[in-house]
């Protein structure tokens, strides 16, 4: 069987639309669709990818405008004369054809305070119901379809005021880390900018990892922010959640 | 010619998994100023994939462990053929590196009393792997990641591809690479190259590799001069995914049988009792009841076949498969389902349950797999000093997958996160001790000249197709130097990749050199034909069946071979084989090994 797939082709300059047909064999994913055109038609057609088993999260892209990782979607998931349309990351810069300049994240990481060990006699002590909350965040794996979709950085483009999702999970599982004894409260309220988040969970709905971001991480980050700060907001937000 | 930055370090780094990582973090502590450069994003190298966890004998759940047993279960695990100083700085150094890892922010999943759990692997005689879930691999990565952003003296540079090793006066002088993103060239001038590239993987049609294991840097080091070892020795993990075919090869982790699973045939039978080598009989439960007593837990339970070293599962599935004993997608069932409540298989292999559900429509809680084996590791590499993970080349250093010694000729799963640790370390240090201590040549103008001008050849009028040429190399590797081999079909199978390598001169890159996959194939593809000939050649030469390397003309052990590991050196011809002998073990150690049972 063939199909028919819609590929972003082009630099910032001649961005355009290419259709492909391509043989489908059962229990094909996207990407491979993607590298079957890449290997008889397109050969430079630039796609980002490693793993190909959802473990990397570097094939991140929009297939017909969602984000998901394209070696986790399967043809199969669409109907059979859907033509797939599939398109860089649009929060990031295009570098070429489905890859995007993701730099901007790697520096995000940096300013964010390290772990900080609490020195122990004998070896560190924690229980796995301590933990479990922790792992949970640290299940990411930086395929930024999270910072790619939440729309202070999509639509409003505040890279500078907001260090998105990811971030805030990374802030999370450093914070809510037994033995850590950093202190980010201070750079989650400011340089993060966690008050631009107005929780509609786009994140959440996106993660391949099924990280429950806004839930987890976000929200009890924001309290403790504004445990911390005894902002007057905390009096309005007792409200509304009870 | 074309233009060209350059930047000075005293270390270069090539490879970001956790082995390069390692290294890059131990040569900045050593007051190296590093660049780590890296063909992918950072966080995303091979080392993200690894699942079942990290050998390293902690004793936290089972008292009886300690380094001498990790020492012993490595060495017999590579039938013997491992260079003992690795396996034994191996063994001693690997608590202490996971330890580290925990002081820099990870989090393994915890025993009762708190500490690091620890689960059963292959071929290890006790419960020995730290892990989280089945994703260790990605919170090793990640943890080295971050911690390695916030050294100062680390540069990192993503997405830039190596092409040529730099020499002056017979000693490393820096590399020359390609940013991937613009197809600019870029020289990293240093006094020390640290080769931390991965495997080969991408030389088969069928594996779990993934598009970066070309054997760079294996084809890097022979090109310098530098010996390889080892490289008939290609690890087959038993269980790959087998449907659908667009997954063939994925990994299926040995955590699944570590946490019970048991792999039946087509007839309902758990096959692997028939397949226990004599090596192993006194430590391997003879029927489903002694088995079982294992799974219980029960104190001086021998342990499942299902845990026998990789090479020997790998093998046993294909014998059923040929003997029409197989799934009906050319494998064996392996069933977790039957052996454990639907709850802890989703919380202690979580990703599998995700990939099965996702990728095949299959749920792992209710109905057995389908797998088989899928190339997995290179065992081989570059020739390595034990101590200091020094090549045969001044001021070149390896470590992890692509160099070599440790392993011998089957890795145990969970000894390769380790590897990257302990020898990665040893590696960025020594590194930065020989850069600060060596006077340090500039690369020759002429050198980089030559290495630009190869790079963009691709460019000119060309006529092959990268992924045409790829295919044939990956139908000659599985066809003559697969599971199985014979000196026949290895002769025929350097015949067909001397072929090929007649046609590399023609390969053709269609468009500019922004981002272009095509023409970094067409580069990677040098790469891929030296290892490959290399690794077919060694086969041919050992001309006995050990660990990895089955040879059905040649079934049993050969003393003599037993003795010697094949070096593969650069020569006028293009390559040659040579015996080298083994480094003796002494004789307690030696003596402890051979003890039947402890």
């Amino acid at each position: 069987m063939k199909r028919k797939i819609r590929l972003q082709r082009g630099s910032q300059d001649n961005l355009r639309l290419e259709e492909f047909e391509v043989e489908v064999e059962p229990g094909m994913v996207v990407l491979d669709a993607i590298h079957r055109i890449q290997a008889t038609e397109a050969p430079d057609l630039a796609v980002r990818w490693n793993c190909k088993a959802g473990k990397c999260g570097s094939c991140s892209a929009e297939i017909n405008g969602s984000p998901k990782l394209t070696c986790m979607t399967r043809l199969s998931d669409y109907p059979d004369d859907d033509t797939l349309t599939v398109q860089p990351m649009k929060t990031f810069p295009i570098i070429k054809d489905l890859v995007t300049d993701v730099s901007w994240n790697y520096e995000v990481n940096k300013k964010i305070t390290p772990y900080q060990h609490t020195e122990t006699d004998g070896d560190p002590i924690m229980f796995q119901k301590e933990v479990d909350r922790v792992q949970e965040f640290r299940k990411c794996i930086e395929c930024f379809l999270c910072q790619d979709v939440c729309h202070v950085l999509r639509s409003h483009d505040m890279k500078q005021e907001f260090a998105g999702p990811r971030f805030m999970i990374r802030n999370a599982g450093l914070e809510m880390h037994p033995l850590d004894q950093g202190n980010r409260l201070d750079n989650i309220r400011n340089e993060d900018g966690i008050g631009l988040c107005n929780i509609t969970k786009c994140c959440t709905f996106v993660c391949p990892e099924n990280i429950e971001i806004t839930d987890n991480a976000i929200i009890p980050l924001k309290e403790r922010v504004v445990d911390e700060y005894y902002d007057p907001l905390k009096w309005i937000w007792n409200k509304l959640t009870g | 010619m074309d233009e060209f930055e350059t930047k000075k370090y005293d270390v270069v780094v090539v490879g970001a998994g956790g082995a390069g990582l390692r290294a890059a973090i131990a040569a900045a502590d050593y007051g190296s100023k590093v660049a780590l450069v890296t063909k992918s994003l950072l966080g995303k190298a091979h080392t993200v994939m690894a699942e079942g966890g990290i050998a390293a004998a902690l004793g936290n759940v089972d008292k009886r462990d300690n380094w001498k047993v990790h020492f012993r279960d490595t060495i017999r695990g590579s039938k013997n053929l491992a260079n003992w100083e690795m396996a034994k700085i191996h063994a001693e150094k690997a608590p202490e590196r996971v330890k580290e890892l925990e002081k820099w922010g990870a989090v393994f999943d915890r025993s009762e009393e708190g500490k690091i759990s620890q689960r059963n692997f292959g071929g290890h005689r006790y419960p020995r792997l730290a892990h989280v879930g089945d994703r260790t691999g990605l919170e090793i990565i990640r943890t080295l990641q971050d911690y390695a952003v916030h050294k100062e003296n680390i540069d990192v540079f993503m997405e830039f591809t190596v092409t040529t090793l730099l020499k002056s006066k017979n000693t490393v002088s820096g590399v020359l690479a390609y940013n991937r993103s613009s197809g600019n060239f870029k020289v990293f001038e240093s006094g020390a190259v640290i080769l931390a590239t991965g495997g080969i993987g991408k030389a088969y049609r069928v594996t779990s590799n993934s598009w970066e294991y070309t054997g760079d840097g294996h084809a890097l080091a022979h090109l310098a001069g530098a010996d390889l070892i080892d490289m008939e020795f290609v690890q087959f993990h038993p269980t790959g995914m087998v449907w659908p075919p667009s997954v063939k090869g994925t990994l299926v982790t040995e955590g699944v049988r570590g946490e019970g699973g048991i792999l039946i045939n087509s007839e309902g039978k758990r096959f692997m009792f028939d397949y226990i080598p004599e090596v192993f009989a006194a430590e391997t439960a003879k029927t489903e009841e002694e088995a079982d007593a294992w799974l219980k837990g029960e104190e001086g339970a021998m342990r499942p076949p299902e845990l026998l070293t990789r090479d020997v599962v790998a093998r046993a599935i294909m014998a059923e498969v040929k003997e029409g004993r197989g799934s009906p997608h050319g494998g064996a069932f392996l069933d977790i389902a039957s052996r454990q409540p639907a709850d802890y298989i989703q919380r202690k292999l979580p990703s599998m349950y995700h990939q099965f559900k996702e990728l095949a429509t299959l749920d792992i809680t209710k109905e057995p797999m389908e797998v088989g084996p899928t190339t997995h590791y290179m065992m081989g590499g570059i020739k390595v000093e034990a101590g200091t993970a020094a090549s045969t080349v001044g001021g070149l250093y390896a470590a992890g997958e692509a160099a070599a010694g440790m392993h011998g000729a089957n890795r145990l799963g969970g000894n390769s996160l380790s590897d990257l640790l302990v020898f990665g370390k040893i590696a960025g240090q020594s590194a930065s001790n020989y850069a600060q201590k060596n006077a340090h040549t500039s690369p020759h103008g002429d050198e980089i000249k030559r290495g630009i001008d190869d790079a963009l050849k691709p460019f000119e009028d060309g006529t092959e197709n990268p992924y045409a040429i790829h295919e044939e190399l990956q139908e000659v590797m599985e066809a003559h130097a697969g599971i199985v081999r014979t000196g026949e079909g290895l002769e025929k199978g350097i015949q067909k990749l001397e072929k090929i390598r007649k046609k590399l001169p023609n390969l053709h890159a269609k468009g500019d050199r922004k981002y272009n996959p095509g023409w970094h194939l067409c580069l990677d593809l040098n790469n891929m034909i030296i290892t490959s000939l290399a690794l077919a050649n060694a086969a041919l030469e050992r001309k006995e069946s050990r660990g990895a390397h089955t040879r059905l003309d040649y079934p049993n052990y050969d003393d003599d071979l037993g003795k010697v590991n094949m070096i593969i050196r650069p020569s006028p011809e293009g390559l040659s084989v040579i015996k080298s002998p083994l480094s003796k073990m002494p004789d307690d150690l030696n003596d402890y090994v051979l003890q039947e049972a402890i």
